[in-house]
């Protein structure tokens, strides 16, 4: 068994209607910002799977995403390996934010 | 004997009660169905009614998709089952693939609850048999913040096709609203539409909540022939009649 850490991230399907995007847009020029366009608003979900090797670690998060995280009616997902990267996991106790 | 319908509690549902007693109103023996069981108890239609199940994390419906229940509702449905999702209830089954489509963040992404006018597109179903008539504007509230009907236009295509639009936005004249009218399309629904039925026909969901308009004190009671429909097919079904006739396909 070995440990591998993924990335699925999930975004509105090209030509879905994308509400939060466009507020997203809408509001760039309130901060003096242009020339930035189609903003799509997604979710990115970090995951640990123990699997055999890689590969079979890959085919649990395929089908989780596509069951689960991902509508595939309305959504696109692209997995991303992030294992050795640095992640959200494992930071230790204490090092967060100063209270 | 009045017939059994369930109605599943999610934790999160908050239309259950709501439903319960528009369904005692209306003649049946409601039965709350938890979210744990694994069966239904032998109940003759399911009801999942509004709410926020499981917070609606994720995507609004996904979560309450896998719990246990489901997959009783799932069998139960594929068996020919009188399944209606109301609103949140909706979000699951399409979810769930119990009906197509997929409901998205309303159009102005704000949550919206005021009435709004519906009418069915057709009377031939288990779930608006007791409507006055087709095509009549119904005035029902809606509570939701995901209720943009979505389907790629040959899906759509083929929703009108097969006659499986069973309830859209209307005006005051029974005008199906167009998508950009605020007033009457509240959400931005593609062909305005509010509701739809599977193929088979035993499969509803509709955004808006007849359960919250299903007696004049509630300021209408224009909901109550789709609680009434359902509940005289339950009994048909448990009586081992046959159900209203379903499609005239």
């Amino acid at each position: 068994m070995s440990t591998h850490r993924f990335a699925v991230n999930v975004t509105p399907k090209p030509g879905i209607l994308d509400p939060q995007g466009r507020a997203v847009e809408g509001s760039l020029g309130h901060l003096g910002i242009d020339g930035v366009s189609a903003v799509r608003v997604g979710r990115r979900v970090e995951l640990t799977v123990d699997a055999a090797d890689e590969s079979a670690a890959r085919a649990v998060v395929e089908r989780l995403a596509g069951e689960l995280l991902a509508n595939p009616l309305i959504e696109a997902y692209a997995i991303e390996s992030i294992s050795g990267a640095s992640s959200t996991v494992g930071v230790p106790a204490g090092a967060g934010n100063p209270v | 004997m009045p017939v059994r319908i369930g109605v599943v509690v999610f934790p999160g549902s908050n239309c259950d009660r709501d439903t319960v007693h528009a369904l005692s109103i209306a003649g049946a023996e409601p039965v709350e169905l938890w979210h744990e069981q694994a069966s239904l108890g032998g109940v003759a239609a399911v009801i999942l009614p509004g709410g926020f199940a499981y917070g609606d994390y994720l995507r609004a419906g996904v979560i309450a998709r896998f719990s246990p229940v489901m997959r009783a509702v799932g069998a139960f449905a594929a068996d020919g089952g009188l399944v209606l999702g109301i609103c949140n209830g909706f979000q699951v089954i399409a979810e769930a693939g119990l009906v197509p489509g997929a409901l998205l963040r309303n159009r102005d992404l704000r949550f919206l609850g005021r009435d709004v006018l519906i009418a069915a597109e057709r009377l031939d179903t288990p779930f608006t048999h007791a409507l006055a008539a087709a095509g009549r504007p119904l005035r029902m509230p809606i509570a939701h913040g995901e209720g943009c009907y979505f389907g790629d236009d040959a899906a759509l295509d083929a929703l009108e096709r097969d006659r499986q639009v069973l309830f859209r936005y209307v005006d005051d004249s029974g005008g199906s609203a167009t998508k950009d009218d605020r007033t009457t399309n509240p959400n931005g629904s593609l062909r305005a539409i509010a509701g739809v039925i599977n193929a088979a026909g035993n499969v509803a969901g509709l955004m808006p909540h007849p359960e919250r308009a299903a007696e004049a004190i509630l300021g209408s009671a224009d909901g109550a022939g789709i609680i009434r429909s359902l509940v005289d097919s339950a009994a048909r079904a448990a009586a081992g009649e046959a159900p209203v006739a379903v499609g005239a396909r």
